[in-house]
């Protein structure tokens, strides 16, 4: 199971037969493993990895660090939630450190993007402070590198 | 000039491997399945150790064995992994690849005239290697039928009072063959019997796939004072262009080793040294992971091959598949020719491995996914397009 999920993390759109003759399994075997691990949440979507940086639009990422006061009950988790259900948010983390809530939000504009930290996030009651940082520039994304590859200079054919 | 040329070295003929470089070389968009290296780049935690070595200014020789803490790593990585002790100050020789500590190890023992055994088909640096060192080259043949493993009878059938050497490669390049314990035990007992020193070219032993553990032949009875242990950072660690093998040995014949290696070498570069301390140290995840890569493709070829008519029982080790075509009716040479113009997917003739390697292409999966797919792919269609099947 652990070899057919990293398969998949390394690249989604492998083709199933493709998979099967990996690892010797039956394309339906594949099938089967691949509705279960989807069926548990071990599987939460397939996605594309965009550089954005070459698209025309400027998206904006913006990494947010959130301090919030506890719930008594609850914890972080229903605030938390509350944040991660706007659409804005693409990754929403409870971490440990100085702050509480790593936010991560994208937009098409610095302006939209500080709009939705000031009208939408701080006013949250419990939410006691937040820090907004900018991505510059992206070297890595999900495992993939985004600089320049390795060319290929292997020899043709070696011993 | 050429009638300069020393008798034994001009004798030697022409690899079959440079031959075929040389006609894929010329033409475009080749996919080749002819590589004996690695297609993964160095693992960076590595690659980063050779920079911080050269930015510390290590520029200098080294000690001609190797530098102590590397052949400390290198004690201590054999233990780990394949169960056999040497002391490092005394029993381990870092050298230029372990092409250089064949050689060495061979220098070191032969007297002109003395024999050296190898399993055939095998690398190709084998043969000549004995007789650029005098000594008399031996071939003793593998077959499918035994997944290409040595037998001790074919073995037995060869030993003459004049044989010295048993050369083994286990995992082997070009079969991808391994030997379990119970097939080496025969062989060991031989090699105790008729006093044969034993060089085994262990540099494949990270890449063995279902399960199986590879096995040292030092590890059996009576082995490790007869048995040159060779091994290196090429193949597992993707360090090819690093140059770093090396031999593990009794102490008087690293002794003698070393004095060739210091005469003729020096010592091996400081920098991949440095960066070998590195592998060997913290190298295991990096190693795994390109094992199963290595295996996940092995799967998809063997799978490919079988499908398109070209049995191959599934190699266990290594990076290649040394495929039977004798169903297409064709020689080694004239499919390898005629699938790279028709297809242009390059494979190498098993002829080049000796000359039982006929009716066997090495297939080297040593490259991404993507190519073998497309390989497989134009193969088929060039095995369909074969007369006799
Ligand atoms: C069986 C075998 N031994 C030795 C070598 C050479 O290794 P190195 O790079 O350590 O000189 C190779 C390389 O293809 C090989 O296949």
């Amino acid at each position: 199971m652990e070899t057919l999920l990293r398969l998949l993390q390394q690249n989604a759109t492998v083709s199933r037969e493709d998979l099967a003759r990996q690892l010797n399994l039956t394309v339906a075997e594949v099938n089967d493993r691949i509705a279960a691990l989807e069926k548990d949440g071990v599987i939460r979507g397939y996605q594309a990895i965009v550089d954005r940086e070459r698209l025309d639009q400027n998206t904006v990422t913006a990494f947010i660090e959130v301090r919030i006061t506890p719930e008594r009950g609850g914890g972080f988790d229903r605030i938390a939630q509350r944040i991660a259900k706007f659409d804005q948010v693409v990754s929403c983390y409870l971490i440990s450190g100085g702050y509480d809530l790593l936010v991560v939000v994208e937009g098409t504009s610095l302006r939209e993007v500080a709009s939705f930290v000031s009208e939408k996030l701080s006013t949250i009651e419990s939410v006691i402070s937040t820090a907004t940082l900018f991505r510059l520039k992206t070297y890595k994304e999900n495992g993939a590198l985004f600089t320049a590859d390795v060319p290929e200079d292997r020899l043709v054919v070696s011993p | 000039m050429e009638d300069k040329i020393a008798a034994h070295v001009r004798d030697i003929p022409r690899s079959g491997i440079r031959d075929f470089f040389e006609i894929v070389q010329s033409m475009h968009d080749v996919i080749s399945l002819g590589i004996g290296e690695p297609d993964f780049v160095t693992p960076w935690h590595i690659r980063e150790a050779a920079l911080f070595s050269l930015e510390k200014g290590r520029t200098g020789y080294t000690s001609n064995l190797g530098l102590p803490k590397l052949r400390e790593a290198i004690a201590n990585y054999v233990s780990r992994k394949f169960h056999v002790d040497y002391h490092a100050p005394s029993e381990v020789l870092v050298s230029v690849g372990v092409s250089e500590a064949i050689d060495i190890a061979l220098r070191a023992l032969l007297n002109p005239g003395d024999e050296v055994l190898y399993h055939e088909p095998c690398y190709v640096s084998y043969n000549p290697s004995v007789t650029l060192a005098h000594g008399k080259a031996v071939s003793v043949p593998v077959h499918e039928r035994d997944n290409f493993q040595l037998r001790a009878g074919e073995l037995a059938k060869r030993i003459t009072p004049k044989s010295k050497i048993l050369l083994l490669n286990f995992p082997t390049n070009p079969t991808g063959a391994t030997m379990p314990r119970e097939a080496l035990e025969p062989i060991a007992e031989l090699c105790v019997k008729h006093d044969l020193i034993v060089l085994s070219d262990e540099i494949y032993a990270e890449l063995t796939y279902d399960g199986a553990e590879h096995v040292s032949i030092a590890t059996l009875p009576g082995m490790r004072e007869r048995t040159v242990f060779l091994h290196g950072l090429s193949k597992g660690w993707a360090m090819t262009g690093f140059r770093i093998g090396y031999a593990c040995a009794p102490a008087p014949l690293i002794e003698a080793m070393m004095k060739i290696h210091q005469y003729a070498i020096l010592c091996a570069p400081i920098t991949t040294q440095d960066a070998a301390i590195e592998a060997l140290e913290h190298g295991d995840a990096a190693v795994a992971h390109m094992r199963e890569k290595y295996e996940l493709r092995r799967n998809y070829i063997v799978s490919a091959l079988n499908e398109m008519g070209l049995p191959c029982p599934t190699p266990r080790g290594a990076f290649y598949v040394f495929a039977d075509i004798r169903p297409t009716g064709l020689t080694s040479r004239d499919f390898s020719l005629r699938l790279l113009e028709e297809q242009k997917v390059a494979v190498v003739p098993g002829t080049a491995f000796g000359k039982d390697g006929e009716g066997f292409v090495r297939c080297s999966y040593a490259t991404s996914l993507e190519q073998i797919k497309i390989a497989m792919e134009r193969m088929a269609v060039f095995v369909a397009g074969c007369p006799r099947r």
